[in-house]
């Protein structure tokens, strides 16, 4: 087949051949002529021009009603044009969006990146996805000087640019947080300060803050609104919610946390999350809560690392592979 | 500026007469039917601005004619409350996303050449030309 170009005798060709064969093939060439012309940006109101031009070569006969009809059809077709040259400006200017988020959430995960810990006490998985391009998500480990591992879980409610812009606040003022003071309490206190005093009322930012220490195994924590994590335990086999009321950040300058501690015993689990993990949702149903219990029990014989993959792939197939929500699972099991 | 012609927008039916006079100079100037139709399509969209907008104005037109080209200019003028964010009212689905019509942008693609001064509470003139090619 040759190549087609948007021109009168090539139009008028496939017109006239259309006319006497009544051809499907004609009709093939017709919607490749289509295309092709999509490609070149021509207009529908062109199209037509070049369809009234071809009958009066054809039929140079032709009534001047058909003629007269074939202007007002033309005329009607001006907007549609209009409209189509918009599309086209609107799909570039995406483009340009999409490709700049791009690059931002790169920046994002550069600047949001913790290293997970590697210690012999602690089997440590942790996993991070956002729904979107950027996470509004957030979780860090922090090392401090008296053998402690500190662990951050935030979520933003919202999601998004603006959710990620608020995670990178987050971020910067924990860095400025001094290492000597790692008390969960203490530090949900002071970034409540910076949250209230730097944020927009309309947004809410959740965190849970626990602090393990490696020499007596003992997990300190206190959480602002968070979702509730899980404490998994081995003799028993069961899995217990870790409550720990507390309001969300940002709400009111003067919130002082309840810290909260608990004994790890040697083969039990912490489950940390976001509601994106527990809030997942399977057509118009929320998954109960038990599901994620169930799917970390089954796959509890893996190293976390091993669980933490395992839950993300049920719940993302469970989800036909689209994330609602960013997803956010931390899991941390003593070793020894 | 000597104008050939203007028609006065009062009322909707005055968008007609914009366009029809607006088709007969474009023809006589020698536009094929493509561009009379795109000519007329920028007229019915100023001239329905000012109707809606401004309540009162004109649009005038002018045969542009020098050594090699011909063209024809189009100018609405208007003392309404004029447009506060010019930048915004030129942005690509700002005013039609409500399927109303091409807008300020559409007339811009529709013409060759487009200018616009407008100053709040004093009114707006836009000034387009189209070149016969």
């Amino acid at each position: 087949m040759s190549t087609l170009k948007l021109d009168l005798e090539n139009y008028k060709e496939l017109l006239q051949e259309y006319i006497t064969t009544k051809d499907e093939q004609a009709l093939y060439q017709a919607e490749q002529f289509s295309k092709h012309s999509m490609q070149q940006n021509i207009s529908p109101e062109e199209i037509i021009n070049v369809h009234i031009q071809s009958l009066q070569e054809i039929y140079p006969d032709m009534p001047e009603y058909i003629q007269t009809s074939m202007n007002f059809l033309l005329e009607t077709m001006i907007s549609y044009g209009l409209a189509y040259q918009e599309y086209q400006t609107l799909r570039e200017k995406q483009l340009e969006l999409k490709s700049e988020i791009s690059v931002a959430a790169n920046m994002q995960k550069t600047l949001l990146s913790t290293v997970k810990p590697d210690i012999d006490e602690l089997d440590v998985g942790a996993l991070s996805v956002p729904a979107k391009q950027m996470n509004g998500d957030y979780h860090h480990f922090v090392h401090d000087n008296k053998g402690g591992l500190g662990i951050a879980v935030a979520d933003v409610i919202g999601k998004g640019v603006p959710a990620a812009l608020c995670m990178s606040m987050i971020k910067y003022s924990m860095d400025s947080f001094s290492e000597m003071q790692t008390d969960p309490s203490v530090i949900l206190g002071s970034l409540n300060r910076v949250v209230e005093r730097n944020v927009d009322a309309s947004m809410f930012i959740t965190m849970f803050y626990g602090l393990y220490n490696n020499n007596n195994h003992t997990f300190t924590y206190a959480s602002a609104g968070h979702e509730p994590g899980f404490y998994y335990h081995k003799d028993k086999d069961e899995f217990e919610e870790i409550d720990a009321p507390g309001l969300v950040l940002g709400v009111s300058p003067e919130i002082t946390y309840t810290q909260y501690e608990k004994q790890v015993e040697k083969g039990d689990m912490i489950v940390l999350l976001t509601d994106g993990v527990t809030e997942c949702r399977t057509g118009d149903r929320f998954i109960e809560q038990e599901e994620v219990l169930h799917v970390i029990k089954q796959y509890s014989h893996l190293p976390a690392q091993g669980i933490v993959d395992q839950v993300y792939k049920h719940f993302e197939r469970l989800q036909d592979f689209h994330l609602r929500d960013d997803f956010t699972l931390i899991i941390l099991r003593r070793n020894v | 500026m000597d104008f050939q012609s203007c028609v006065n927008i009062q009322k909707e039916w005055d968008i007609v007469g914009a366009r029809q006079l607006g088709r007969d100079i474009s023809r006589k100037i020698g536009f094929g039917t493509v561009d009379q139709a795109r000519i007329a399509t920028a007229i019915s969209e100023l001239a329905r601005n000012i109707y809606l907008y401004a309540g009162t104005g004109k649009v005038c037109f002018e045969t542009l004619e020098d050594m090699n080209k011909k063209g024809i200019r189009i100018v609405a003028m208007d003392e309404g409350p004029g447009i506060q964010d010019i930048s915004q009212v030129m942005e690509d689905g700002f005013t039609t996303s409500g399927g109303l019509g091409a807008g300020l942008p559409g007339v811009k693609r529709l013409m060759d050449e487009f200018d616009i001064i407008s100053h709040v509470g004093e009114g707006t003139e836009i000034k387009v030309v189209k070149w016969l090619r």
